[in-house]
């Protein structure tokens, strides 16, 4: 029971995280100038903007829920089972950054959903 | 992405070490947290002593640093490689870390996890041959 719930936390949290930072990246706006000035500049902006912080927060607790996960289940089950979090995030992003996605990506997703469930299936 | 002899290299030799940095971190992660064992009753003393185990311990410190670098060659690929280009390369990581663990941690991994694997690797090289620009530019 317990791993479902670190499994729910390492995708929902690690997910919704980077879901906040894509959009405090949107609000950032994009990189031009890859000097090291410049790029020191642009984290000094993305730090100053709530959803990064969000963010950040989210994927601490995602990175502790995947440790914990680690103390109890093997790594070749853990990280393949991680990859539930394409789905979830081509269900966020459309929900929460309203991109739209392609029925490719949506193909892609099911592929990978099908490829998590044998995971899931060959775990003792 | 410009078409140069150099920067094809470049990119193999970053997305090599993404496909092995970050599987060698999940990898050095899960041997730091064997060590460190799950807590047993999840009272807040227990947790804190875990935490402290944790951040004492060199694999977990070692596994942080090679997901760092994973972190750093990916963004540093992405500056000149497209997403769409990066993102299916580095769905090799899943056999990667299948791999190590059988290797470096002696994990067992039946035929069936390997399929799965397999599956996941080529339904991100699916997602990853998506546009990857979904809205329209402001």
């Amino acid at each position: 029971m317990l791993e479902f719930f670190f499994l729910f936390m390492i995708i929902v949290a690690g997910t919704g995280g980077e879901l906040c930072v894509s959009r405090a990246m949107k609000v950032v706006g994009e990189v031009h100038d890859f000097r090291p000035a410049a790029l020191a500049r642009f984290v000094l902006r993305a730090m100053r903007v709530g959803w990064m912080w969000i963010g950040i927060s989210l994927m601490t607790l995602a990175f502790f829920s995947l440790l914990a996960m680690l103390s109890i289940e093997n790594v070749s089950f853990v990280v393949p089972v991680t990859a539930l979090s394409y789905a979830a995030g081509a269900i966020g992003a459309m929900l929460f950054l309203h991109e739209r996605i392609s029925r490719q990506r949506w193909l892609g997703v099911l592929v990978v959903c099908v490829g998590v469930t044998l995971v899931w299936l060959s775990r003792r | 992405m410009e078409d140069s002899p150099s920067l094809h290299l470049k990119t193999y030799i970053l997305i090599l070490f993404m496909v092995l940095f970050a599987p060698l971190g999940n990898v050095l992660l899960s041997k730091g947290m064997k060590e460190v064992g799950s807590a047993n009753n999840w009272e807040l003393g227990d947790l804190l002593h875990i935490l402290f185990s944790v951040l004492s311990s060199g694999y977990i410190w070692m596994g942080i640093t090679c997901l760092l670098a994973f972190f750093v060659a990916y963004m540093l690929v992405l500056t000149w490689a497209d997403y769409s280009y990066v993102q299916p390369a580095s769905s090799f990581s899943y056999a990667v870390v299948a791999t190590l663990s059988y290797f470096l941690l002696g994990e067992t991994v039946p035929p069936l996890r390997w399929a799965g694997i397999l599956v996941i690797c080529v339904g991100v090289f699916i997602v990853g041959h998506t546009h990857p620009r979904t809205t329209e530019k402001a």
